[in-house]
């Protein structure tokens, strides 16, 4: 059988959103940025809310995320995209705005911008990829490292009692009255990815009901930050960040969820 | 009108899109004039108080890449706070309107008026090679007039304008002529005026539009640099301002901006009546400097003092224009301490005329 007979419009299972440029990720083998980039692209090309859709990146390995999304983006200072966002939604109300940021941007550097943008209840979405490190400058420890990690600044591992704990945001965000849907995903798999999709397709949505912010954070993996392999990474991810980080939705609908 | 008060009005009147601030001492009455005067319902201005500078420069930068008519306002200590994103803003090349009411420093200092933020605010203040439009008002009605030329300047450049005020010109009353309301730009204006650049989102049939400031690429970012800087000179050729009192026949001149210039031309009228030839030259954009206006004037001068209310910062900028043809003297009262027009003119006698 020739190439031409199978690439064919009726074999095609999978085909890349025109919403990603053809450049080259910048991310390492394995990690998740790939997967919740296309998945959030792909959100806007189902909605077809790609010309009425503006992007903030932040400061981290998503930094350059503008070379792969093919919207109209701007690049904000390290923790500042819930306020770069804030000034954007507030003069175009009716455009869909969101803020892609790692754990170190949101969680550290941008907390104070975080929370009040989320208690503020600005009508914009948050994508947060959790991964525990700082990725970007070579694996440091990150406001989301496990008691006990090892990083590159913790290196005989997370001591808690003069290091702090690794910070629950997302828990956090949800207690806000200005936050209306807030949930943790992941993409380590296809039935995850589907799954957080299907969250990032509601954060859009809810967007146009002005109730607050919609938060969706995905737990990721950082094979080179973690020093693991793609799949070991994955497992070490389920063994260990899924018990601190459950999945699930946190709050829906402007209600906290409440687990059985 | 209070000069806040009149930078509060005039951003109304101006067409502006959005205000994002943060309370400080001496120019509260900013954020106090817009929330109680409610330009949502005036003109459909957004008005915001921020959690910190920090925040509201942000706030600035997101809604100026949008292509908006943006401003935020704030004294020195917060400044200080914004100086990242205005560092952001200027080598993204975004419009917006920025006021700094100057106090005394440094740290939290006093609350006191002074002009002692004049290296942060013309030398670039944040990091990496970049300069602000700096503007310096000398009256209330230069507070209100300036914001619409700021933001024509800001447009004209796509670069953050400074209006540099202190103090003594954002509290003192004075009567002012507003101008004309200036419609907002409409978002089809928008995209006519700035589509090539600015986050309206994007359509089929064109590329994505990106803000940033970032470029890994050395070579690529040196290029752009090298636009910045041109972009700087052109400021030099066509957009310096000066006001210049009684400096044809003067034998000694007073330089002198903002309030110090209007305690420095009583001391100018002072002087006369006591013989002495002495004018006033008043930089209006301290970036850029009046280089030449000044230059022009030393052939026929017997010596320059610098008026400030810093302890030396602004002759720095006199010294190298007057290329040390001419003595320069500084005189200045810090830490919130104001000169008296008597002050001054001892110090011409003592420094220059007597020396």
């Amino acid at each position: 059988m020739d190439l031409k007979d199978i690439i064919k419009e009726e074999n095609l299972v999978y085909k890349k959103t025109p919403l990603l440029t053809d450049k080259p990720l910048s991310y390492c083998p394995g990690c998740g940025h790939g997967t919740a980039h296309r998945i959030t692209m792909e959100v806007l090309e189902e909605m077809n809310i790609q010309s009425e859709t503006l992007g903030v990146a932040p400061v981290g390995c998503s930094v350059l995320a503008y070379e792969f999304m093919n919207i109209d983006m701007v690049q904000a200072a390290h923790g500042r995209a819930p306020a770069v966002a804030t000034g954007m939604k507030r003069v175009y109300p009716d455009k869909f705005i969101f803020t892609y940021q790692g754990d170190g941007d949101l969680a550290a550097i941008g907390t104070a911008e975080t929370i009040h943008a989320c208690n503020r209840g600005e009508n914009f979405t948050i994508i947060f990829i959790n991964n525990g490190i700082y990725g970007m400058t070579g694996g440091q420890m990150a406001p989301t490292t496990l008691p006990g990690m090892r990083t590159s600044t913790s290196p005989y591992g997370r001591d808690v009692h003069m290091m702090g704990n690794p910070l629950k945001i997302t828990e956090l965000v949800a207690q806000l009255p200005g936050t209306y849907f807030v949930t943790r995903q992941a993409v380590h798999n296809p039935a995850a990815a589907r799954r957080a999709k299907k969250a990032i397709r509601t954060a859009f949505e809810v967007q146009k009901l002005n109730k607050g912010i919609s938060f969706v954070e995905i737990v990721s993996n950082c094979n080179s930050g973690w020093k693991l392999p793609p799949v070991k990474a994955n497992e070490w991810m389920v063994e260990n960040m899924f018990p601190y980080y459950p999945l699930g939705d946190i709050k829906v609908d402007g209600v906290m969820v409440v687990k059985s | 009108m209070k000069g806040n008060e009149a930078i509060a009005e005039a951003s109304i009147r101006a067409g502006a899109d959005a205000y994002f601030g943060y309370p400080i001492t001496p120019q509260s009455e900013i954020i106090e004039y817009l929330m109680a005067e409610r330009p949502e319902e005036r003109t459909g201005m957004v008005v915001l108080q921020a959690e910190s500078e920090v925040a509201s420069i942000n706030m600035v930068y997101g809604a100026a890449s949008c292509g908006k008519k943006v401003l935020t306002t704030s004294s020195s200590p917060g400044m200080s706070l914004m100086q990242e994103g205005i560092s952001y803003m200027a080598g993204a090349e975004l419009p917006c309107l920025l006021v700094n009411v100057v106090r005394g420093g440094p740290g939290l200092g006093t609350i006191q008026p002074s002009q002692a933020d004049y290296f942060q605010s013309t030398k670039g203040g944040g990091h990496g090679d970049y300069r602000l439009y700096v503007l310096a008002p000398a009256s209330v009605q230069e507070m209100s007039d300036f914001v619409k030329d700021g933001f024509e300047i800001a447009f004209k450049y796509r670069n953050p304008v400074l209006i540099q005020s202190d103090g003594v010109i954002g509290q003192m009353m004075e009567k002012v002529e507003l101008f004309d309301p200036i419609p907002r730009w409409t978002d089809e204006e928008i995209r006519e005026k700035s589509e090539s650049w600015a986050l309206v989102g994007k359509p089929a049939h064109r590329e994505r539009n990106i803000i940033t400031s970032l470029d890994l690429d050395p070579s690529k970012q040196e290029m752009h640099n090298h636009h910045l800087q041109e972009k700087y000179r052109r400021m030099e050729e066509e957009d310096v301002r000066y006001e210049s009192i009684d400096c044809e026949d003067a034998d000694y001149v007073i330089v002198a901006y903002g309030s110090s210039a209007r305690i420095s031309l009583k001391a100018v009228r002072l002087a006369r009546e006591k013989g002495h030839k002495v004018g006033l030259l008043r930089p209006i954009t301290l970036y850029p400097f009046p280089r030449k206006p000044l230059a022009a004037l030393v052939p026929h001068l017997k010596g320059v003092l610098s008026v400030e209310m810093s302890a030396g910062q602004m002759v720095e900028d006199v010294k190298l224009a007057v290329e040390c043809k001419v003595k320069v003297e500084h005189y200045g009262r810090y830490g919130g301490m104001v000169p008296s027009p008597e002050d001054v003119l001892h110090a011409l006698e003592n420094k220059l005329i007597g020396g």
